[in-house]
């Protein structure tokens, strides 16, 4: 088991290094950053002062290996726009965001497992079919898309919720919503697949046989066993909605590190969008190595893998 | 992503909503930005939206008003060259900063001494590289001094150029300026939220005499909203009250609407097709006058006009915006005339046409109905899309023979802001004329306004003439805001919301 974690743990790493070095790549294939960074119109003079200022005018091997150095060591740099350190900013913005992921995903759970578990009681039923459908719409529908009808129907046609902004909780509703119903249909289908499986085991056999009432087999001893791997997938859709929360937060106006990195790339921001995108990388990595290692510690055969 | 949305959903469920706009029974406004912005430092804050805000919050020692385009006083009360290089004021007395700082001489001192500091780093330096530094006179009166002869100086000490007070700025700096900003403009800065929102108050003590006249509205919300469609939201749900910057499909859709005013403006920015007229890129057929003649005649400048920008948008044939002081209208014009094209392409050489790469980097749609007009005269273009930072290095490297690109003039109304750009030798010349670099270097450094009205004239009639720019059209910017509010837009592309009252 030790070796299988530190195996995982070093592809990890890897992982994170080489999102970092592609995104920092990235920057530069966009054209000159000082030019960009300048803005349109700028003069000869204010371009120069920038690359000279930024430190554009270094290799760009070297201008990495500086950031990451720095970065190793929590410094992120200072913003280009806000002229505040990057980590002041996303430590400010990152509570709303962790909101957002946290509500989504206990959205998406609670609405995903029900589902999966009366899917997999009658499947083929037209309740499955039901729950088959809602899972389809659920991963065709473009959030962005599902975002601005639910606006539409719940803040402009009923008004039971504001539109955007981040001052009360009620704001928070359409975007959980949103973001939590992304990651639904996997979560379901999970939980459907793995409850048929289960449902078909000897114990649960056993466990009818002794007359137990079918409320008690169905929960208490089908679903903890089957629920066991919706765990880890859980935990990585919570790492997709970081990324889902870009385009949710700047539509909902949500004032969080999705909203930050939305707007970092739109003003050529660098410093913040690379923080960003190693942080939520970061997250990312380590909630898949969680599930990995959760899987691991609950099917010996993955270790072998 | 951006437009898709609501307009098609309001479209299909118009009659189902009903707009519930604000009607200013508090006199309050709220307005939607889609940036937020970096800092409300006036000097530490380039975009659109921090010029604006900067007006309402602080004063300059002039302002151009935005009906006559005239210059008049605003902490300034008189003013007189005392030589090419030094400006004298006289200042208005009485007038008081929003934390009661009296305003005085050692103020503007103060400012135009800090923002010509380069170790300050105003940004965009563009606004303070003309100022040497300044001196006090007495109490109500200073001599601003400047590097060069600039006869721009009054359209920036009428916009960009406001002044702070110096007190309080040397207690907090740029940071305390920045989030707890005090002036002497019509509105108060009463609190903000990073990246959601800024609250301003009417100055109850705003100076009676100031040519921005009294504020009606009392307070205004500025709201930061990225996303069109929701923007488009909140305006329909009553949650703001205006937006701007609205496409011109989407602009349509909401007149259906009834309770709301669409309004459209022209904007000093101008499309244009650049050349490579004088070997840069080497050897290209717009070498050749005529066959630059050709794609002026070739290209449906009108029609564009009219199906895409639609609006105040107008076609430009003078190589500037034409309320720009200087921008003469007198110039050689060139009508939509493929056959007229084809005969100067023949002329040329050209008989069976030419195939060129063409770059662009906005308006993808705009760039290629051009490119269909100039194949319909036997011009093939390949499309060159880029991003603006990356088409604007090859342009300046001289990598670009051919491109359709704009120029905003910073919102200058002076000729100097687009000529001195493109036309008197720097990186964006792609004519490097000596006769057109000769009038213009002579028209940027004199304050004679009748000369530097003909020096300009003649260079942007040789320009016309020669076809070293094929100007194309003015844009334009759709507002749209609640029946209920009296508002105004204008073509420098700021908001005045200090003139702007609920009926």
């Amino acid at each position: 088991m030790l070796h299988f974690f530190l195996k995982r743990l070093a592809l990890a790493a890897l992982v994170a290094l080489t999102v970092s070095l592609i995104s920092f790549s990235l920057l530069f294939l966009a054209g000159d950053p000082a030019i960009a960074l300048a803005g349109e119109g700028a003069t000869d003079a204010d371009i120069h002062a920038i690359r000279t200022q930024y430190g554009f005018d270094r290799p760009v091997m070297e201008q990495y290996l500086f950031w990451l150095k720095n970065a190793l060591a929590g410094d992120f740099g200072t913003s280009y726009y806000f002229k505040t350190p990057v980590i002041n900013l996303i430590a400010e913005k990152m509570p709303t965001t962790m909101i957002l992921g946290l509500s989504a995903i206990s959205f998406a759970i609670l609405l995903s497992i029900p589902l999966g578990v009366l899917a997999a009681v009658k499947p083929n039923s037209l309740f499955d079919r039901i729950a088959l459908f809602i899972s389809v719409i659920g991963q065709a529908i473009p959030s962005f898309w599902f975002g601005l009808i639910l606006i539409v129907t719940f803040a402009v046609k009923l008004r039971w919720v504001p539109v955007s902004g981040s001052d009360s909780w009620q704001h928070f509703i359409l975007p959980t919503i949103v973001l939590g119903y992304y990651a639904t249909p996997a979560i379901m289908r999970l939980t459907r697949a793995g409850m048929l499986e289960v449902l078909r085991a000897d114990y649960i056999r056993t466990a009818r046989a002794k007359g137990i009432r079918p409320g008690k087999v169905l929960f208490k001893h089908a679903l903890r066993n089957a629920v066991i791997p919706v765990v880890g997938l859980a935990a990585v859709q919570l790492g997709f909605m970081l990324g889902g929360s870009v385009i949710i937060e700047s539509i909902f106006a949500l004032n969080g590190a999705g909203f930050l990195a939305f707007e970092s790339i739109s003003r050529n921001d660098f410093p913040v969008v690379q923080a960003l995108i190693l942080i939520f990388s970061l997250i990312y990595v380590l909630l898949t190595l969680l599930a990995d290692l959760l899987n691991a510690w609950l099917d010996p055969r993955i270790r072998v893998a | 992503m951006k437009h898709i949305l609501l307009a098609a959903m309001i479209a299909h469920s118009a009659l189902s909503i009903t707009p519930a706009m604000a009607s200013g029974a508090d006199n309050n406004l709220t307005v939607a930005f889609p940036r937020e912005l970096e800092s409300l430092d006036a000097y530490q804050n380039s975009s659109r939206g921090g010029v604006i805000l900067a007006r309402h919050i602080w004063d300059g020692l002039m302002y151009r008003d935005p009906a006559s385009g005239k210059y008049v006083g605003n902490l300034a009360t008189e003013w007189r060259w005392v030589d090419d290089k030094t400006l004298e004021f006289n200042l208005r007395e009485g007038v008081k900063f929003h934390n009661g700082e009296a305003f005085n001489a050692d103020d503007v001192v103060f400012t135009m001494n800090y923002i010509a500091d380069p170790a300050n780093a105003v940004k965009p330096q563009r606004n303070a590289s003309w100022i040497a530094g300044a001196e006090k006179v007495d109490d109500f009166t200073v001599r601003i001094l400047l590097k060069e002869p600039f006869p721009a100086a009054f359209e920036y000490l009428a916009g960009p150029v406001v002044i702070y007070p110096n007190e309080y700025f040397s207690e907090v700096g740029t940071e305390g300026m920045g989030t707890a900003p005090i002036g002497t403009g019509p509105y108060k800065v009463t609190g903000q939220k990073q990246g959601e929102r800024i609250d301003l108050k009417r100055y109850a003590d705003y100076h009676s005499d100031s040519p921005k006249g009294k504020a009606s509205i009392e307070e205004i919300t500025w709201r930061f909203i990225p996303e069109t469609n929701t923007q488009f939201a909140e305006l329909i749900s009553g949650g703001v009250d205006w937006i701007w910057q609205v496409p011109a499909d989407q602009a349509e859709r909401f007149k259906t609407l009834g309770d709301f005013v669409v309004s459209n403006e022209s904007t000093m920015r101008i499309g244009y097709i650049g050349f490579d007229a004088s070997d840069r890129y080497g050897d290209t057929p717009f070498d050749d006058v005529r066959v630059r003649r050709a794609v002026a005649h070739a290209i449906d400048r009108q029609g564009i006009v009219d199906s895409l920008l639609k609006g105040a948008s107008i076609v430009v044939n003078s190589a500037c915006f034409p309320s720009q002081f200087g921008c003469e209208q007198d110039i050689p014009t060139y009508d939509f005339n493929p056959e007229k094209a084809r005969e100067l392409l023949t002329e040329a050489g050209y008989a069976d046409g030419f195939e060129t790469p063409f770059a662009a980097y906005r308006n993808r749609d705009y760039a290629e109905v051009m490119m269909a007009n100039l194949s319909n005269v036997g011009i093939t273009t390949s499309l060159n899309y880029l991003k603006y930072a990356a088409l604007r290095d090859k342009v300046q490297n001289g990598e670009i023979p051919f491109q359709f690109m704009t120029w905003g003039s910073f919102s200058i109304n002076d000729v100097s802001a687009i000529t001195s750009n493109f036309f008197k030798g720097g990186k964006d010349d792609y004519a490097r004329d000596p006769q057109i670099i000769e009038w213009l270097t002579e028209a940027d450094s004199i304050t004679d306004a009748a000369r530097r009205e003909e020096l300009y004239s003649m260079a942007l009639k040789r320009i016309a003439e020669q076809v070293y720019w094929l100007p194309l059209f003015s844009y334009n910017t759709n507002y749209i805001y609640g029946a209920g509010l009296e508002f105004t837009p204008t073509s420098d592309e700021i908001p005045r919301f200090f003139n702007a009252s609920w009926k």
